[in-house]
């Protein structure tokens, strides 16, 4: 056999558009190069514009990862105002929020990731025939229980946000919508029905107890004893294929922390995993490089603050509209894998463990999160005092920074913002999907899906082997986002 | 049953939204509403099975005529940048632009919709210096021309049908899929931006929560105030067109009780409104732009005199964000107890 490149795309079943190409060598990758094909220009469209109106273009950068660019766009705004959310305000966001992170985790399991176990490829397997009757894309019979169950759950963000893709309603100092008492009360009622769709499709029991799984072994039992279970149909046949020995990128995870209570505290912690130990995060040591991009030259990598976003589709060398973030000059992979490692739960971290980042735990982490933050935003819920206040106010400065930095349901998003003569000087993004898809840096070295996929058997000619798609969206990449 | 009404939905210079959106439907859900509809989505970039090759293979067997297609959905603008070229987005898998695939299959399908105010007309994607040199079908915001030109027609005679919104509510896309698939569309079922008029020929202001305050001039300062959000907070639903607050959102949402401005995103330029998006620009404290068809002098003299006769439960429920004063209880039976 002989080594020969090949190019896949478009992917479907990823939000945007997106191409690999990869160089097989007696059917095994031997390496890859990820391209964001599609740039739209949002820090240049952001540049001289008023600081507030941050809120009404970057949420539309993406519309699966909107409230997450609001909450971003936000927090970077109330740094520069020196202001901090109402409590009810914060409580708000974290609600919105959490609703948008885990309708994606949803959409991911069963719209994204699922359906191509139902492929016709599959049909010599023995799960194939379940899978196709309860996955296949748009007629599977999932759907009939899922889209209306997502459709309900996004009801939270009707009442709180007004709609969902593309709110208005996150603000520096927390949300313009108060919640009165009867609505609290509807809000509740609305998370107890996608609770009972979760526990009775997804998990096949309570909460509580897919939280409370702490290693691989008692997720095995949990499966062995609810096979009916969406969660058990996904492990059976991520054993058969091995999904645990695919896909691995490097061992360095990354977190900014997801949902803030308070000042300083977060439901899921700030931090990084590196190589099996919890570590600080020094924000300050992000990088963005572009030397493997189409964009105009710059001397190094560059911290956001300094960092500009100039295309030129010309550039020698180049393969992607995407940069390459760096932290300390290392890859990183972010996404609820990180942070359920960097939060050091015991069943990710026991998982981890033994098999590394790898696609089978990137999806049982989604999962983790769904029995995690229900029982959070029910807490939250009834933290809510309607009649007291939900949003501070402060003028904006006419000269000041401010970082947002929050974690969207695919990882970590940050917004840097300059302000200058009460305009906008510098707006830089770092989607989650950015560090997650990167082209190579100054040191040749690739990114995480580049990593990833780097050693995958596929066949000579590629078309054997459907791991690499398995591999592309154990990652729930939003392509929109990574290139904005 | 007849052959089926086949959709190819395409994405390009957007956020992906109106697909998420689309999601959202309900009673029924997307898939039901589709299928008894007798509506086949051929590909959908969020919910199809088919990549990179089959997907292509597609294309090409439209263009070729081989495979039948009604209805071609285009979501996002169309990025004509740099300088033309079309390689701010070229289709993964094609090394061809977008841009191209996209005016090859809208000659093929009977009708060509633009889906969001993107691809309507530019949108989002074409605010500021508009780097990416984006635009929409048929239209460069509010002039028209774009990627078709002015004067093009699909096979069925119909202009683009521009389902503008941003994102577009979920029953705007089905309920006009629907309605050709049921041949219940004609050139008399758009408005002059060929906004279907289901929708476009109400506004937003149309079921506001807020119209007392309206009625009375009574305006939020804030965000989080409960007033009019007309006279300072730069909201245009007396102008934009749309039914937002008929129709609803996600359950019982829309962008006004969600406590922010409309900000008339299914109009073409809303993305540069020429101010910040949360601020009215006013003259001799005034705003600027009127509610639409109200003749300005009437406007004025009527606003001044209701703000002349504001009740007070509205001067003060207006400034605070839940319900300081409640209404008075009055009875209006005449039987006496």
């Amino acid at each position: 056999m002989s080594s020969n490149r090949k190019i896949f795309g478009p992917f479907n079943r990823v939000e945007g558009d997106l191409e690999v190409e990869v160089e097989i060598d007696n059917g095994v990758v031997k390496k890859a190069w990820v391209n964001s094909p599609l740039y739209r220009g949002f820090e240049q469209i952001l540049h001289g514009k008023d600081p507030r109106d941050a809120l009404v273009y970057t949420p539309r950068i993406c519309g699966i990862c909107s409230v997450s660019q609001s909450v971003a766009a936000a927090q970077a705004l109330a740094e520069a105002q020196g202001i901090e959310p109402t409590p009810n305000g914060r409580l708000s966001s974290n609600l919105i929020l959490a609703c948008e992170n885990l309708a994606d985790h949803l959409s991911h399991f069963y719209l994204f990731f699922m359906p191509d176990f139902a492929r016709e490829a599959y049909t010599d397997k023995n799960w194939h025939e379940e899978t196709a009757r309860r996955f296949k894309a748009q007629t599977g019979a999932a759907f009939k229980t899922v889209l209306p169950a997502r459709a309900q759950w996004l009801h939270i963000t009707g009442i709180l946000a007004g709609k969902w893709p593309h709110s208005l309603s996150i603000q520096p100092g927390g949300s313009t919508r108060s919640v009165e008492s009867q609505e609290r009360v509807r809000l509740i009622g609305i998370l107890g029905s996608f609770r009972e769709f979760l526990e009775i499709t997804v998990f096949g029991g309570e909460l509580e107890a897919i939280a409370e799984l702490d290693s691989e072994r008692a997720l095995t039992n949990w499966c062995d004893n609810n096979p009916g279970s969406d969660l058990s149909r996904f492990m059976r046949i991520s054993h058969d294929l091995e999904l645990d020995s695919q896909g691995h990128a490097g061992s360095l995870f990354m977190s900014y922390g997801a949902y803030q209570t308070d000042a300083d505290q977060h439901l899921f912690r700030r931090g990084i995993w590196n190589n099996g130990s919890a570590g600080a995060l020094d924000v300050s040591e992000i990088r963005e490089d572009i030397s493997h991009s189409w964009m105009q030259s710059q001397p190094g990598p560059r911290h956001p603050y300094q960092g500009t976003t100039l295309p030129d589709a010309d550039m020698s060398n180049s393969y992607s509209w995407c940069k390459a973030p760096r932290l300390d000059g290392e890859v990183v992979e972010v996404g609820a894998v990180a942070r359920q490692l960097v939060n050091q739960h015991p069943l990710i971290v026991d998982l981890v463990s033994k098999h590394g980042g790898c696609v089978q735990n990137r999806i049982i982490a989604r999962l983790l999160e769904l029995a995690l933050v229900v029982p959070a935003m029910e807490n939250w819920m009834r933290m809510l005092r309607p009649r007291e206040p939900f949003c501070n106010h402060a003028p904006l400065p006419d000269d000041a920074q401010g970082a947002g930095l929050v974690e969207a349901a695919r990882g970590s998003l940050g917004h840097w913002l300059r302000i200058k003569n009460g305009r906008i000087l510098n707006y830089q993004i770092i989607a989650p999907t950015t560090w997650n898809f990167s082209p190579r840096d100054n040191q040749d070295v690739p990114g995480a899906l580049e990593q990833a996929l780097t050693g995958t058997e596929v066949g000579e000619n590629g078309k054997e082997s459907l791991m690499i798609q398995h591999i592309v969206r154990s990652f729930d990449p939003c392509m929109v986002c990574t290139v904005h | 049953m007849s052959a089926p009404f086949t959709v190819l939905w395409l994405q390009s210079g957007g956020c992906g939204g109106c697909s998420m959106s689309l999601l959202n439907a309900e009673a029924p859900d997307l898939y039901t509403g589709l299928k008894h509809s007798n509506i086949e989505l051929l590909w959908h970039p969020s919910l199809s099975e088919a990549s990179s090759e089959e997907f292509i293979e597609l294309l090409n067997a439209i263009i070729q005529g081989k495979q039948h297609l009604d209805a071609l959905c285009i979501e996002g603008s169309i990025m004509t940048g740099p300088k033309g070229t079309g390689r701010f987005h070229v289709l993964a898998g094609t090394r061809r632009p977008m841009m191209d695939w996209i005016e090859e299959l809208a000659n093929q399908a009977r009708y060509t919709l633009a889906i969001g105010s993107c691809s309507a007309f530019g949108g989002i994607t074409s605010g500021g210096s508009n780097p990416g040199e984006a635009c929409g079908l048929q239209y460069d915001g509010a002039i028209q021309g774009g990627l078709l030109g002015a004067d093009w027609i699909s096979p069925s005679g119909l202009s683009v049908i521009n389902v503008a919104g941003c994102p577009t509510h979920p029953n705007w896309v089905t309920e006009t899929l629907m309605q050709l698939a049921m041949d219940d569309f004609s050139s008399e079922d758009v408005d002059d931006l060929r906004r279907p008029r289901s929708y476009a020929d109400h506004l937003v202001h149309h079921g506001c929560t807020r119209n007392e305050f309206y009625e009375y001039k009574a305006s939020a300062e804030q965000s989080s105030d409960r007033g009019c959000m007309m006279e300072h907070m730069g909201c245009l639903g007396t102008q934009a067109h749309a039914d937002c607050n008929t129709r609803l959102w996600n359950g019982q949402g829309s962008c006004l009780r969600g406590g922010y401005p409309c900000i008339n995103c299914t109009a073409p330029d809303f993305e540069e409104p020429g101010h910040p998006f949360t601020e009215t620009p006013q003259i001799a404290g005034i705003p600027i732009g009127l509610p639409t068809d109200m003749p300005k002098a009437w406007f004025v003299a009527l606003a001044s005199l209701s703000k002349a006769a504001t009740p007070k439960r509205l001067k003060d429920n207006a400034v605070a964000d839940h319900i300081v004063v409640s209404p008075t209880i009055r009875p209006t039976s005449p039987k006496k107890s």
